[in-house]
C-alpha cells in the first residue's frame, strides 16, 4: 500500500534544466564520457549552477548497448567527481534515475540534483540486442526481435478495433511534422498520410512509420527543491506526483491492447485533471494509441509537441528526455500543467508517469 | 527523514554452481526467506529494489524485467540498481532512501549473482578504447595496489594469509556459506598456488552462485515485527574518478569520505571503541587491513597490526567479517547486501554461531570500480 497520509507534506522538486545533444542516426566519434560531458555542462550552466553545489547525482545507462561491462564508470569522468560524489547509477532509461534522484531530494538533506543519461543504440543491431532483454529460459532462444514483438501488440489492438493503419499513419505524420520545430530531433519531415500507407510493411501490420528510429544520444537533467529552485529557473517545472509500476514479463500473461501499468501508474501519480500538453515515451505509433487511453487524456492534449520516440529514440535516454522536454515546454510558458511518461521492456512491460506544473 | 528498519533478512545456499535453480529461484529462496523472518507475504511489500552486477556476469539485459513476476512486482515499481561491486550496497542505500522519504512503507530489497550462467572473467576483461586491457579479472587489478600498500607500511607477507585462514574458519560458522575449509591454516595458504603476486589461490574470494534479500520497514512496520529489527542510523555513497592523477587507489578518497558521512550520520566518532563488528568487503585478503585503516579504524600502516594481533577475530575487540566475508562466498553482486545483511543479522542478534556476543552497533560496507565505488551503512539494535 503507498502512503497517502503522509505525515509530513512532501517537499516541492522541480526540474530546473535539461540539455541534450542531437539525436543521430550512428555517432562513429563519440565515448560515454564525451557524450555525457557536453550535456552536464549545459544543464548546470543553464541551472546557474557548479558540479560542487550538486548534493547528489544519478545516471542511467545500458552496458549491453554499448557492449561492455561497466560502461557507466567511465561516463563518472564527465562530473570530475573530486572530492568524491555522492552518486548512484540505475541499469535502466534515465527517467528511472531521475526518479531515484527525486526520492533523494524527499529525504530532506539534500537540495539539488543531477541526472544523466546516454545511449548508443547504433553499435550492435538493436532488434537482436533488445531480444536479450527476454526470459533467458523460455523466450530469448527463440530470438524474437523487439519490431516483432510490437507488431504482435499492434496486431492485437487492431484486431480489437483499437485503431485503424491510418491512424497509425496519422501519429506517425503528426510526430515528423512536430519534430521540425525541434532541432534535436532526428526524423524531421512532412510526410502525407496517404504516401506512408501506401509504404510496404516493414513487420506486419507495422510499417517503418511505425517503428522509432535508432538513435545515439545523451541528455541530462537538473532538479532542485525549493527555495533553490527559483534561484535555478525562471519558472521551475515542479514534480507534483511521480509513480511506476512494472507488469507481467511474459507477453500472454498481459492484455496487450491496454497498458495497466500505466494506468496505476497515473493514478498513484495524481495524474487526473486537465493537462495542456503530454510527452509520451511511445516507440511505436499503436502504443500513443495504448498511452493516451491508459491515461485517460482529453482529446485536445498536445501529444509530443517533440516530436517524441518516434522523431529521436535514444535507448536509455528518450524516457529522460520526455520529462525533461516537457517540463522546459511549461517553464517557456507553453502551457502550466504536463504529463510526462517512460517505458521500458518489451510491448510497454514498465511504465513511469510524471506530473508537471509551474506555479 | 521517517526512520528505517531492517526486518527481514534472508540468503541463499551460496554455491560455485546452484544447477538446482534458475536465476528467479535462486531470488525466491533468499526472498521467501526474508518475507517468512518478517512474518510477512508478497501482498506486504509495497516495492522492489534489486541490485546485480553487470548484466554479462548473466548474459540477461536489465533482467529485472523478466525477473518481475517471481519478484511479486507485477503492479508495483520496481528499480533495478548497478554501481559496480559496491551494487547490493548501493541498491540496500536506495531501497531504505523509499522508506526515509516516506514514498513507502515496506519494501523488498535484493540483491544476487548466478555467476555459473556466464563466466565473469571473461565479462571483467573487455578491450576498452585508450584503457589498458585487463586481460587478468580483479586479481589483476588489485595486486599491484596490495604491493603498494605492503612496500608503504612495510606489512610483513604472512598478512595476508592470516585474514584468509581467519575468515574461513568464521565462515565454517555459517550455515550459508560458501567455503566450507575446517581444515585451512597458515601453512596451507603459503603452499596455495601464487595466482597475482602476493595474492595466492587461498588469499582471494570463489565465484559464486547466491543471492540475499531483505525486507525494509518504516518504524510503525518496525513496532509490529515479531524479530528484533535493526534499525538503519546511517547511509552514504561516495563515487571517484577513472582518469585522475590524483586518486590514491591504495586509501581511496571516496572510501575516507563516505566513513566520515556514515560515521557523523550515526554520531560515531570513535570507530574502534563505538562499532562492535564489522562486515567488509574484502575479496583478497590483504584489504582486511587496507580497509581497517581507509575506514579510520586506526591510522595509516597500523590496519596489519590489528589483524596480525588478533583485534579482529571473532573474539577480538573489533571483530571482522564473522561470517566468512566476501573471502568464503562471493555472488558479485550480491556481495555488498550480504555484508549490510550480516550487519544487520549481528545487531539483531540471529548471526548463530557467529554471532558477536552483545553486538548493538554495527557497519556494512561494500566497495567495486577500481576502488572507486563506496557504499555504507550503520545498523543499531535501538532506533536512531
Amino acid at each position: 500500500m503507498a502512503r497517502l497520509d503522509r505525515k509530513n507534506s512532501p517537499r516541492r522538486i522541480a526540474v530546473v534544466a535539461f540539455a541534450q545533444l542531437p539525436n543521430v542516426r550512428r555517432d562513429t566519434e563519440h565515448e560515454e564520457t564525451e557524450l555525457v560531458l557536453p550535456v552536464v555542462n549545459a544543464a548546470l550552466e543553464a541551472a546557474r549552477l557548479t558540479r560542487a553545489d550538486i548534493g547528489f547525482t544519478c545516471s542511467g545507462s545500458s552496458d549491453f548497448l554499448l557492449g561492455r561491462p561497466f560502461s557507466f564508470v567511465s561516463a563518472l569522468d564527465a562530473l570530475a567527481p573530486w572530492p568524491p560524489a555522492s552518486e548512484s547509477h540505475v541499469e535502466m532509461d534515465g527517467a528511472w534515475a531521475l526518479y531515484e534522484a527525486w526520492v533523494r531530494l524527499q529525504c530532506g538533506d539534500v537540495d539539488t540534483a543531477l541526472v544523466y543519461a546516454y545511449g548508443k543504440s547504433s553499435l550492435g543491431d538493436l532488434r537482436d540486442v533488445l531480444a536479450q532483454q527476454l526470459d533467458p529460459y523460455y523466450l530469448a532462444p527463440l530470438v524474437p526481435d523487439s519490431i516483432s514483438l510490437a507488431a504482435l501488440q499492434a496486431r492485437a489492438l487492431l484486431d480489437a478495433g483499437g485503431c485503424s493503419e491510418r491512424d497509425l499513419a496519422e501519429i506517425a505524420s503528426r510526430s515528423r511534422r512536430a519534430a521540425l520545430d525541434n532541432p534535436y530531433a532526428q526524423v524531421r519531415k512532412q510526410s502525407d498520410v496517404e504516401e506512408l500507407l501506401a509504404q510496404p510493411y516493414l513487420v506486419a501490420p507495422l510499417r517503418k512509420h511505425d517503428c522509432p528510429p535508432i538513435s545515439d544520444g545523451a541528455c541530462a537533467v537538473v532538479l532542485a527543491a525549493e527555495p533553490a529552485a527559483h534561484r535555478c529557473s525562471e519558472r521551475p517545472a515542479f514534480i507534483t506526483g511521480m509513480d511506476h509500476r512494472i507488469e507481467a514479463h511474459s507477453l500472454g500473461a498481459r492484455d496487450l491492447t491496454r497498458s495497466s501499468s500505466t494506468r496505476t501508474a497515473a493514478e498513484h501519480a495524481g495524474a487526473t485533471g486537465r493537462f495542456d500538453l503530454a510527452e509520451l515515451h511511445a516507440p511505436f505509433t499503436h502504443q500513443e494509441i495504448i498511452l493516451r487511453r491508459a491515461l485517460g487524456l482529453a482529446p485536445d492534449v498536445e501529444i509530443n509537441p517533440s516530436g517524441g520516440a518516434l522523431a529521436a529514440n535514444p535507448m536509455m535516454v528518450a524516457g529522460l528526455a520526455r520529462i525533461g522536454e516537457a517540463a522546459m515546454r511549461l517553464s517557456r510558458g507553453a502551457g502550466r500543467r504536463g504529463i510526462a511518461h517512460a517505458t521500458s521492456g518489451p510491448c510497454l512491460q514498465q511504465n513511469l508517469v510524471c506530473v508537471l506544473e509551474t506555479d | 527523514m521517517e526512520p528505517c528498519a531492517v526486518i527481514g533478512i534472508g540468503q541463499t545456499q551460496h554455491r560455485a554452481r546452484r544447477e538446482d535453480v534458475s536465476i528467479p529461484g535462486l531470488l525466491r529462496e533468499a526472498a521467501m526467506r526474508a518475507l517468512s523472518d518478517a512474518e510477512l507475504t508478497w501482498k506486504d511489500i509495497d516495492a522492489v529494489v534489486i541490485g546485480t552486477a553487470p548484466d554479462m556476469f548473466e548474459g540477461v539485459m536489465m533482467p529485472e524485467l523478466f525477473l518481475a513476476d517471481a519478484l511479486g512486482a507485477a503492479g508495483k515499481p520496481i528499480s533495478r540498481i548497478h554501481t559496480a561491486g559496491s551494487v547490493g550496497g548501493s541498491t540496500a542505500l536506495v531501497a531504505s532512501h523509499l522508506i526515509h522519504a516516506r514514498i513507502h512503507r515496506c519494501v523488498l530489497t535484493l540483491a544476487f549473482e548466478k555467476q555459473s550462467e556466464s563466466d565473469a572473467m571473461w565479462a571483467l576483461s573487455p578491450t576498452i578504447p585508450f584503457q589498458p586491457q585487463l586481460t587478468a579479472g580483479a586479481g589483476g587489478y588489485f595486486a599491484p595496489l596490495i604491493r603498494a600498500y605492503m612496500r608503504r607500511s612495510g606489512a610483513p607477507r604472512h598478512i595476508g594469509h592470516l585474514v584468509a585462514v581467519k575468515d574461513r574458519l568464521n565462515g565454517v560458522k555459517n550455515p550459508y556459506s560458501h567455503l566450507k575449509l575446517p581444515e585451512i591454516d597458515l601453512a596451507k595458504v603459503e603452499a596455495s598456488p601464487m595466482l597475482w603476486d602476493p595474492i595466492r589461490h587461498l588469499d582471494t574470494c570463489p565465484s559464486s552462485d547466491g543471492a540475499v534479500a531483505m525486507v525494509l520497514s518504516d518504524a510503525a512496520g518496525a513496532g509490529r515485527t515479531p524479530r528484533p529489527p535493526a534499525w538503519i542510523h546511517g547511509g552514504a555513497m561516495r563515487s571517484e574518478p577513472v582518469m585522475f592523477a590524483g586518486r590514491d587507489q591504495v586509501n581511496p578518497r571516496a572510501g575516507i569520505d563516505c566513513a566520515t558521512d556514515v560515521f557523523a550520520q550515526a554520531s560515531i566518532r570513535n570507530p574502534r571503541r563505538d562499532l562492535d563488528v564489522a562486515e567488509i568487503y574484502v575479496p583478497f585478503s590483504w584489504f582486511e587491513p587496507m580497509w581497517l585503516e581507509n575506514l579510520g579504524f586506526c591510522e595509516p600502516g597500523e590496519g596489519w597490526k590489528l589483524t596480525e594481533a588478533g583485534v579482529t577475530a571473532l573474539d577480538g575487540d573489533l571483530p571482522i567479517n564473522p561470517s566468512g566475508g566476501v573471502l568464503c562466498t562471493n555472488p558479485i553482486g550480491a556481495s555488498g547486501m550480504l555484508r549490510f545483511a550480516e550487519a544487520a543479522l549481528q545487531v539483531r542478534g540471529m548471526a548463530g554461531e557467529h554471532q558477536v556476543d552483545g553486538a548493538r552497533k554495527a557497519l556494512g560496507h561494500a566497495y567495486g570500480g577500481g576502488s572507486q565505488f563506496f557504499a555504507m551503512w550503520i545498523v543499531g539494535s535501538d532506533p536512531p
